[in-house]
């Protein structure tokens, strides 16, 4: 009754390029020992990088295999690349915190091999139980990495307060598929899509029950209010290169699958779903901004930052058409950078004391070490949207999409509140360039340095040619629809 | 048929009643037990709908290996679940506000539910008639072939899960003395003891 011979695995390769390499560089560990940490550390880089590039080299179009529960389209490929980019960055920065903190150990680069393996899979997603097995696959190595300090009080918190919210999350989205199977007999995105579209009672209440459910599961992956709770303890407590993971790979993929569930399998009930997202992004644009607001903590900072960056990339898939989901694709790729790049400074705050984490520390960076202050500037005003840096075009798409779609309150809050969150990213940059100089940072180790340069001068320099960047979204977006 | 309904009957009864003594029973051990009971009522009402299959994994999986787990984690942790429950009353407003809530919510939607009669056309794996098939082979035919994407990726998420299971436990201490048999096997007489001619009157220098 089914065929006995293997589905293709050709649009599973980069994946299997991560998981047979991850499976290796874990004997290489454990029969090497932890000293051979940093040569694990490089693999897992070439590995990810070598990922990236059998994803380029498959074959142009719609790949679908497994019976289309793995699909591999444009929007996949640029999310794809978007999440291998962040982990490789996320292991290069990692690797003079491991060195100096004694935290060196190579099962890092392992569980975050495996958990952007798990983002693979879930970008390609395309029914109930594959985006389940992805999503999982990808928050239980973030789960272990954010206790992995295991002696630090706040680390331990941050990890179990993870795990038992992601695992209460993963309940919640479960009983939401259940639901959507349960009323349309299937849990492929496209059957259920068919389902729905029929107005014979399988779009009815039930079906929407399940939606809401299995949206609230997503909004607490991508950490969107009403939650978003867990973010700035988890932000916080986890350890600085692992936080600087969790912000941005692991945001790309919850962000793909939301949008491919949305548009793929809901698309005849937008309406429906519209409302939804409407609500959690405004609030999570209110939130992000006003609750920033007191944070001395710059991890908690970026933590709200980032719910309200959420937030304004929800706007274009509460739009609901292709132009929203292009806004929604290039928004990610602009905040992936953003966010690396501050991360970037944050990891190189470190002075004869240790690690230091409150923004006063940043006091008078303009003096003491010019090149990091421009930089984090150049990012922080990004970050808060002002031309003609990247993070005003990243805004500007999205938002041009939601007027296009009608939402002009969605737009004009949307406005308001960044100018609201201009305020606390402004503060920062009045610290580093007006107050008095604090004790100088010890200079910055030369990975962190490539990953601030490259990110600051995508930013910087993104208004002179951004072409490449909206056509290969609009590229993206438009093979889903 | 009769003694199909008194047995559903039986079996529902006590599987509801044994999940709410889980959540009702003061000693943490025995509610455990209850555990177990209610997942062994839950096999007993997969076999009257003849899902045996599903019956025998329960049992095995839940019954055999978690439940136990659950009992050594209980009794070896020495938690005091008293102390546990004294915040309990605090919250129970809020609690019960909420789960209020929720169940007007449910029970509006319940009234409103239609399930489409056109959902046993749309099923992606049609299943066989059990007359032809038994279910451990229908399970069996389409695991392995249709569904062998999702059984390897669930095979990955258990290799996360051990390689997390060890990253968060085993620890290696740098002054802790370990026994190494291969080592300790090896030994010979002369890498063990050293014979030393001693001259009366000079002793040892080192």
């Amino acid at each position: 009754m089914y065929g006995a011979q293997l589905p293709s695995l050709v649009p599973l390769l980069p994946g299997l390029v991560l998981g047979i390499g991850a499976m290796a560089l874990l004997m290489l560990g454990v029969f090497r020992g932890q000293s051979f940490g940093r040569v694990v550390d490089f693999i897992a880089i070439v590995l990810l990088v070598v990922a990236g590039a059998v994803l380029v080299a498959l074959p142009p179009g719609k790949l679908t295999t497994f019976g289309g529960s793995f699909v591999v389209d444009d929007f996949a490929r640029f999310l794809k690349v978007l999440a291998l980019i962040g982990s490789a960055a996320a292991i290069l920065m990692s690797l003079d915190y491991a060195e100096r903190e004694r935290q060196q150990r190579f099962e890092f680069s392992v569980l975050v091999l495996l958990s952007t393996l798990g983002m693979l899979m879930l970008i390609s997603a395309a029914d109930l139980i594959a985006l389940y097995l992805g999503l999982e696959l990808m928050s239980l190595p973030l789960y272990v990495v954010a206790a992995s300090h295991r002696d630090s009080l706040r680390a331990t918190e941050a990890g179990l307060k993870y795990f038992v919210l992601g695992a209460l999350s993963s309940g919640m989205l479960l009983y939401g598929a259940s639901l959507v199977y349960g009323f349309t007999g299937t849990v492929s995105f496209s059957g259920i899509a068919h389902a729905a579209g029929q107005e014979t009672g399988a779009g009815g209440t039930g079906l929407i029950f399940g939606i809401v459910f299995l949206f609230a599961g997503f909004c607490f992956k991508v950490s969107v209010v009403p939650f978003h709770m867990w973010t700035p303890d988890v932000y916080e407590g986890a350890p600085t290169p692992v936080t600087a993971f969790f912000a941005a790979a692991p945001k790309v993929a919850g962000i793909a699958m939301f949008v491919r569930t949305a548009v793929m399998a809901f698309p005849g009930i937008t309406g429906q779903w519209q409302q939804i997202l409407v609500f959690v992004s405004i609030a999570s644009m209110a939130l992000g901004s006003f609750a920033a607001i007191g944070q001395r903590n710059i991890k908690r900072l970026m933590a709200y930052s980032s719910i309200g960056h959420m937030g304004f990339a929800l706007i274009g898939l509460a739009a609901g058409t292709s132009e929203g989901v292009q806004g929604v694709l290039i928004y990610a790729a602009i905040y992936v950078t953003m966010t690396l790049g501050v991360f970037a400074v944050i990891l190189a705050m470190r002075r004869s004391g240790g690690m230091v984490e409150t923004i006063d520390q940043l006091a008078g960076l303009a003096r003491t070490n010019p090149t990091m202050a421009f930089f984090m500037a150049m990012l922080l005003f990004s970050l808060a949207g002002i031309p003609p840096l990247a993070g005003f075009f990243a805004k500007f798409y999205v938002f041009l999409a939601a007027i296009k779609a009608g939402l002009y309150v969605l737009a004009v809050i949307g406005v308001v509140t960044s100018v609201v969150g201009a305020y606390y990213y402004l503060a920062i940059v009045k610290i580093m360039y007006f107050d008095e100089p604090a004790e100088s940072f010890y200079s910055m180790p030369a990975e962190l340095r490539l990953v601030l340069i490259v990110c600051g001068l995508f930013n910087i320099l993104f208004f002179v040619y951004p072409g490449p960047l909206v056509g290969v979204a609009s590229a993206a977006a438009s093979s889903l629809f | 048929m009769i003694i199909h309904a008194i047995f559903f009957w039986l079996f529902a009864t006590v599987c509801v009643g044994s999940a709410v003594m889980v959540i009702a029973s003061r000693n943490p051990v025995h509610s455990v037990l209850f555990l177990i009971l209610a997942f062994i009522n839950a096999a007993g009402l997969f076999v009257l709908i003849g899902a045996e299959f599903l019956a025998w994994i329960l049992v095995i999986v839940y019954v055999g290996a978690v439940a136990v787990l659950f009992l050594f984690v209980v009794m070896m942790l020495d938690v005091d679940f008293a102390q546990l429950r004294q915040g309990f009353l605090n919250y129970l407003p809020v609690g019960v506000i909420i789960g209020g809530i929720l169940l007007a919510e449910l029970l509006t939607v319940l009234f409103g539910w239609a399930i489409s009669p056109e959902i046993g056309k749309v099923i992606t794996a049609p299943i066989p008639p059990s007359s032809e098939i038994s279910n451990t082979q229908a399970l069996g035919l389409v695991l392995y072939t249709r569904y062998i994407y999702f059984f390897q990726a669930a095979g990955v998420i258990l290799l996360v899960a051990m390689i997390g299971a060890i990253v968060l436990t085993l620890h290696h201490k740098p002054n802790v003395k370990r026994q190494n048999i291969s080592e300790q096997i090896a030994r010979t007489k002369s890498s063990a003891i050293e014979i030393v001619q001693v001259k009366s009157g000079q002793g040892l220098s080192s």
